[in-house]
Order: structure tokens, then C-alpha cells, then sequence
């Protein structure tokens, strides 16, 4: 379990920052691409991409697929949606406790507002 | 706010002491959360929420008593109640090993604001067995309810998925 928490930590260290999540838009808008071809549409260097890459596919969100010289990447959703489905459903939980919080307690302030 | 917390909130028509009476209170937590409540609200507390098969907050297909223990980090009546959870048994909470769930008060025109945080989801959703809880657990849709960064990302990976 600790190895599965440390690599979970870093998925979310990885799509928590900005840079990354701007070249996993742009590969996605891509389907496919190389680390060349994803600098020019960005606002940064082919070395930098190359790092943001790097910590992408380490985590699993985009593997590197090399055909002769060159490395095309990809986006691996699977991984996305997996973590992305287990936040939402303990967001759908919260809202449904808070839901049943809120009658509680109004139904007790009724109560209480008919005592006094 | 970290990556792996949500963060829900609700306006209640309630003062701040009944809302903290319905959080803490281990017979108003029966009816809103699970279905014994050991919790004392008091920093450094241990307790431990069940659930009871076929009781509230389980799925139908949910078999066996489910036992969590939890930890009270912090209570200061009528503002704040936070609590580490879903830690195994025997552990120390902490960071890596559960998640924290903090509620804040907020006394506003006409009522209570609840806030929720619950963070550190993945240290506990990784692991089988907290898998199989939240997944036993969903009853509805939830698509509507993702965070703003990973309705984000999953819609584009849907996209890029097509």
C-alpha cells in the first residue's frame, strides 16, 4: 500500500501543476506527438517539455512509444479516469451527508424555536 | 487546496451550536453519517464510526460491518470539528495513511454555512479495501460533481479517448 500511495501522490503532483496540465491539453488536442512538436506549440523549451514528459509518463498519464529516431507520446486516460472517479464519488458522498446534516439541523432548530 | 481534496459547502437554516450538535453528537451522526458513532469531540481523540450491513451510507451489495477509525485533530465548539480517518486499525494517523475531513462554521443571514474539506483521498482510496468502501458506497451519478481541475483533465482525456 505505501508504494501505491507514493505513486498516487505523485499523479496528483503531476496534474497539480500548470505547465504539465498544458502539455497534457496540448497532447491530448494531438492524440500523438513528439517532444519537438509539442514545444512549438507552447510557451516553452523542447527540454523543458522533455521534463514535463518525463514526470507524465512516470506516473502513467502519457506513454512514449519510440519509432526510429524519434519518441511519439500519447495520453493514457485510463489513469485519469480512474483517479478522477474516486474523487468525485467521495464528492458525491459529502454532498449527500451535508444534505441530510442540513435537514437534521433545521428540523432541530424548528423544534427549538417552538419550545422557547 | 491540495489536488486530492474536494471541498463541498451548504447553507442551513440552523445556528452554528445545532449544526455543531448534528456533527459531533454520536446519536445525531447516526442519522447522518454512519450508523454507530464512537466520536468525542475533543483534539486527539480516538473513535470509530460502523456501518451495518444493509445500513445507511452502504450499498445494497454491502455484506459485512465495516469498522473505520478516526482521530479528532481539532474542536473548537461552534467553528471547527476535524477529524483523520480510514487509517488501519492499529496506525498512528497521519498525511500518508488517512484522510482528514475538516468542517468549518460560519454564522451568516439566515443560517449556518457548512463547509466540508476532505483531503488525502488518494492515501486511502488506493488501497483495496478503501476502493471497495467508496465503491460499495456510490449510490448516484457522479458526474457533476468533479472537482474543476479533474472535470478538466477526464473530459479531455474522454475527448482524446473518442
Amino acid at each position: 500500500m505505501a508504494a501505491a500511495v507514493a505513486e498516487d501522490d505523485a499523479l496528483w503532483t503531476a496534474v497539480a501543476d500548470p505547465t504539465r496540465r498544458r502539455v497534457l491539453d496540448a497532447l491530448l488536442e494531438r492524440g500523438e506527438a513528439t517532444t519537438t512538436t509539442l514545444a512549438e506549440g507552447l510557451p516553452v523549451t523542447r527540454q523543458a517539455v522533455a521534463k514535463h514528459l518525463v514526470v507524465l509518463d512516470r506516473v502513467g498519464l502519457v506513454a512514449g512509444q519510440r519509432r526510429g529516431r524519434e519518441v511519439r507520446y500519447a495520453v493514457q486516460p485510463e489513469r485519469l479516469d480512474a483517479a478522477s472517479e474516486a474523487m468525485a464519488r467521495v464528492a458525491a458522498q459529502w454532498d449527500r451527508r451535508l444534505a441530510r446534516i442540513k435537514r437534521l439541523a433545521e428540523s432541530v432548530q424548528a423544534q427549538t424555536g417552538q419550545d422557547s | 487546496m491540495a489536488a486530492d481534496s474536494i471541498e463541498r459547502e451548504i447553507l442551513i437554516e440552523a445556528s452554528a451550536e445545532v449544526v455543531w450538535g448534528v456533527i459531533t453528537e454520536p446519536e445525531q451522526i447516526n442519522r447522518w453519517f454512519s450508523d454507530e458513532a464512537e466520536v468525542q469531540a475533543r483534539a486527539g481523540a480516538d473513535g470509530r464510526l460502523t456501518w451495518k450491513p444493509g445500513g445507511r451510507g452502504t450499498g445494497a451489495s454491502h455484506r459485512v460491518e465495516l469498522i473505520v477509525p478516526i482521530r479528532v485533530v481539532d474542536a473548537e465548539p461552534f467553528h471547527r470539528f476535524s477529524f483523520r480517518w480510514n487509517h488501519a486499525d492499529d496506525a498512528t494517523p497521519h498525511e500518508g495513511n488517512s484522510a482528514l475531513v475538516e468542517f468549518t462554521l460560519t454564522e451568516e443571514a439566515g443560517g449556518t454555512r457548512l463547509r466540508v474539506i476532505e483531503s488525502g483521498i488518494n492515501a486511502v482510496t488506493d488501497d483495496d479495501e478503501g476502493r471497495a468502501r467508496y465503491r460499495e458506497s456510490h449510490e448516484h451519478g457522479w458526474e457533476k460533481h468533479l472537482g474543476e481541475l479533474l472535470d478538466y483533465v477526464a473530459a479531455k482525456a474522454r475527448e482524446a479517448a473518442r
